[in-house]
């Protein structure tokens, strides 16, 4: 027991990182889902029923750190210290002790956020965005332990970043040029510079907050001549971009799994490059559109509005690649393509709801409303979440050697797509007729479609214990993996044994 | 868990006949609400279409290019003028929203020729109206009774949409709305009016509205701003421009109130507390007086509550705490109404300390 514990936490093998990083993640989105199902639980039907509105809030604002920071970054982060060796021929990570440490920041830091729930004056009950002055002036005393985490897991995404820069630029195989990288280490590079430039901000944004809360300043507090629209600003500033940390990982995802399943190459590499650069930009640029409704300046609104719209292009660019790689491929449907066309589907779905929120005039209506729940949802759920399944699915036989098992991996995915979009599909409506975000009760009009959303939401939830005991079970019974695990597959990765060597590439492969 | 059943199927069985769920943006009564519904419906069709060609090709290609059917694979990874072309419809798309866009942003900015001006005022968690030129305000609460919140009472059409005192406005006159608040930010935003403008400390933020068809529009703050964000409704009531003119004369005209302390008795105050007490102050400090320590602390037993210096007690309701969430309450509730909130604070949860705050002792106090 006590090796087993030496060896996982002083490890410093980039698979096992990755394993880590998964399986923390796995079981955080658990513990998000579970507050998530206490949200729907609570918005069954009209009334208050099982939760107090300040818990409520507390509910919400907990489930939006544990997803974004706890799930969707951690995955992202998992697959990138799984893949990126594999993908470029290199034995490890270029610095695999900092490696270690920005694993295990994640679990304390994490463990700290939840913690709070338990503190005297209840979680953080501000929103994950944390708007001053309600999160200054007016947060429970458990904003500063929040704080602290925020601070701890910024820290170790900045170490994962400069990890992952410092092996894509230096320990690629020979003859592994930039324009040869596969689509996934490029996306991940990409995303790498983007929390580098972010995450200080973050931190400065926090950090303000804590002194604004314990030490007399008025970053934030209006009537000592500070500005709440400043905090909003230095928040979207990292907000925004961060959409895109989760979003680009998951690009990649889906530019491996098309091309294996479709036997076809990637189509428009060059352009898919591009467009990932693109985003990278873009993405820096247009944080106000969080904010149109918060007061700006005419020109200020305008110039969001253009900008914002801009990113459709890029997006849309990788859209058109994905689906023209499958056009007169040939087409087979194993879970982790299943996932990507689903992904396909749903997340041209999100960019198009995103490109409607981008029309400054309308969004007046849509802001802050159920409208953006359900777009956001679509974004993260539908889209990355489902893209991320995919990959587990895709990457798992090579990981741990074995299969999972195929039919309770399409029973995951029917049940969990039929469920999700019964689930964020009828919020479009509540959010057109009116309903807005975060509130724990709501007005009779609202009642049916809640009413749906609810159940859903439980069958998604528990959908994904079929996930779970799918991944457990495999690792011990599932059937032997080949190293070439699927039919379709081309890169350095597939080369290697099922589960890969220890040090994976021993000695660099040649790439001609 | 069989209590929690039987809560779940009585406020299932309470909600009376459902008012059919409605699926899109309402049109509204004003200029600008009519352009954003037209704007949204435009954006619907074009992003309906690209929607349409998209699912259709990948539909076709997941239909025909299966390799089950014996499809085989083409070997093309480029085709530079079809990358081209799909780069440059997008940007076409986006230029035909923009004009329309820019447009409607251009008239929703301009708030000159205003005939009446209403300032709206954010507070934990209710709205204040001020009609700048008639020197009229007051403050407008949820009237939901919290009977009907936990489940109690049958839920009535407009629960939680409901306000004592709603917002009158003229129809067919050009209403300029300044919106500040005055402790965290919220957002006035009612969907008929095409207006959603957040309500900033230390901000004031404009919007303006010509309403067309009398009526009663309803609306609900929409930016997180605490504990009851879901309980502080917008009811907005308009009616033809010299109905509004006789209101505004009536109401603008009201004599001052005249608080009294003839028939204050402690029967009296406590009923007129207790309901006033869950309207105010019960959502931070609870219902049975426990409150939310340490940020919002408990009158149960505490020593404000419960010490012989009654003027501790009326001070901080009067002026409330600086710095953190305590409001102050002497701009919002009259005599009476603080009388009673005292009286109550002082006699429930078995505080009995006998004490009857007179009206006359509020008045006395307020500065």
């Amino acid at each position: 027991m006590i090796s087993f514990l030496i060896r996982w936490t002083t490890t410093t093998n980039h698979k096992d990182i990755g394993t880590l990083y998964l399986c923390t993640a796995l079981l955080n989105m658990f513990v998000g889902g579970a507050m998530a199902l206490g949200i729907r639980a609570e918005l069954f039907v009209p009334g208050l029923q099982l939760v107090d509105p300040n818990f409520f809030n507390s509910l919400t604002t907990m489930h939006g750190l544990i997803m974004l920071f706890g799930v969707i970054m951690p995955v992202a982060v998992g697959f990138a210290n799984w893949q990126i060796p594999l993908m470029i021929g290199a034995p490890d990570m270029a610095l695999p002790r900092m490696n270690n440490m920005s694993f295990w920041l994640l679990p304390f830091a994490t463990l700290m956020l939840v913690s709070t729930l338990f503190m005297d004056g209840g979680a953080p009950n501000f929103g994950w965005t944390m708007y001053a002055p309600l999160s200054t002036t007016y947060g429970p005393p458990s904003t500063d332990y929040m704080i602290f985490a925020v601070h701890m897991l910024g820290i170790s995404s900045i170490m994962g970043a400069i990890n992952i820069i410092t092996t894509i630029a230096t320990m690629r195989a020979p003859g592994m040029t930039w324009m040869k990288l596969p689509m996934f280490v490029w996306t991940w590079l990409v995303t790498a510079f983007l929390l580098i430039g972010i995450m200080p901000v973050l931190a400065g944004a926090v950090t303000m907050m804590l002194f604004d809360r314990n030490f007399g300043t008025s970053f934030f507090d209006a009537a000592g001549g500070g500005d709440p629209l400043l905090f909003q600003h230095i928040f979207w500033f990292f907000g925004h971009p961060e959409v895109y940390v989760l979003a680009l990982p998951a690009f990649g995802v889906i530019s491996q799994i098309i091309p294996t399943f479709s036997r076809k190459p990637l189509f428009g590499y060059r352009t898919m490059v591009a467009a990932t650069l693109l985003i990278g930009f873009l993405s820096y640029i247009v944080w106000a559109h969080h904010m149109f409704t918060s007061g700006m300046p005419y020109g200020a609104q305008l110039y969001f509005m253009i900008a914002t719209m801009l990113i459709a292009v890029p997006t849309g660019m990788k859209v058109f690649n994905w689906i023209t790689t499958m056009f007169r491929g040939s087409l087979s449907f194993e879970t982790p393509m299943l996932f990507a066309i689903a992904f396909v589907f749903m997340f041209t779905f999100a960019g198009c709801t995103g490109v409607m929120l981008a029309v400054a005039p309308a969004d007046f209506q849509y802001h802050d409303s159920y409208f953006v729940v359900a777009h956001f949802h679509y974004v993260l759920v539908n889209g990355l979440l489902f893209a991320f399944f995919g990959g587990v699915y895709y990457w798992y036989p090579k990981w741990y050697g074995r299969m999972y098992n195929e039919g309770l991996g399409k029973l995951h995915f029917w049940l969990s797509t039929v469920s999700v979009n019964l689930l964020f599909f009828p919020m479009h409506f509540l959010g057109l007729a009116g309903m807005p975000r975060r509130i724990p009760d709501y007005s009779l009009q609202f009642a049916d479609f809640n009413f749906l959303a609810s159940i859903s939401a439980f069958i998604f939830g528990f959908s994904q214990l079929i996930f779970l005991y799918n991944l457990l079970v495999s690792v011990r019974r599932g059937e032997p993996a080949t190293d070439r695990v699927w039919e379709g597959a081309q890169g350095l990765e597939w080369t290697l044994s099922s589960p890969p060597p220890h040090h994976s590439f021993q000695t660099p492969p040649r790439i001609d | 868990m069989v209590s929690l059943v039987r809560l779940l199927t009585a406020s299932l069985l309470l909600s009376p006949a459902l008012v059919a769920a409605q699926l899109n943006m309402p049109r509204g009564v004003t200029p600008v609400s009519r352009d954003i519904y037209d704007l949204h419906m435009e954006v619907i069709w074009i992003v309906c279409g690209i929607m349409a060609v998209v699912y259709g090709v990948v539909i076709y290609t997941l239909i025909k290019h299966r390799k089950s059917k014996g499809a085989v694979a083409a070997k093309f990874s480029e085709n530079t003028p079809l990358e081209i072309i799909w780069t440059i419809i997008p940007m076409l798309i986006i230029t035909a929203i923009l004009i329309p866009s820019i447009r409607l942003l251009v008239d929703m900015d301009d708030f000159e020729a205003a005939d009446l001006t209403v300032k709206i005022t954010g507070h934990q968690w209710k709205w204040q109206y001020e009609y700048l030129e008639h020197g009229v305000g007051f403050f407008s609460d949820l009237s939901t009774p919290m009977s009907q919140v936990l489940g109690v009472d049958q839920k009535d059409e407009w629960y939680l949409l409901e306000v004592d005192e709603p917002l009158v406005l003229p129809t067919d006159r050009k209403v300029r709305f300044v919106v500040t608040s005055n402790d965290v930010i919220h957002s006035w935003w009612v969907p008929a009016l095409g207006i959603k403008r957040d309500a900033v400390p230390g901000y004031v933020f404009e919007a303006w509205a010509r309403i067309q068809e009398p009526g009663v529009y309803r609306g609900q703050c929409a930016e997180l701003c605490g504990v009851n964000h879901g309980f502080m409704p917008i009811v907005v009531k308009a009616v033809a421009p010299d109905a509004f003119d006789s209101w505004i004369a009536k109401r603008a005209n009201l004599p001052p109130k005249v608080s009294s302390d003839s028939g204050w008795t402690m029967a009296t105050a406590l009923e007129r507390g207790a309901v006033l007490y869950d309207q105010h102050c019960g959502a931070c400090h609870k219902y049975d007086g426990s409150g939310m320590p340490p940020t919002f602390p408990a009158l149960r037993n505490s020593s404000i509550a419960t010490s012989t210096d009654i003027s501790r007690h009326i001070e901080l309701v009067l002026n409330g705490v600086p710095g953190t969430a305590m409001a102050a309450y002497a701009p919002q509730l009259d005599d009476e109404e603080l009388a009673a909130i005292i009286t109550y604070e002082r006699n429930a949860w078995e505080h009995d300390t006998g004490d009857l705050v007179m009206p006359s002792d509020i008045q006395a106090r307020r500065r």
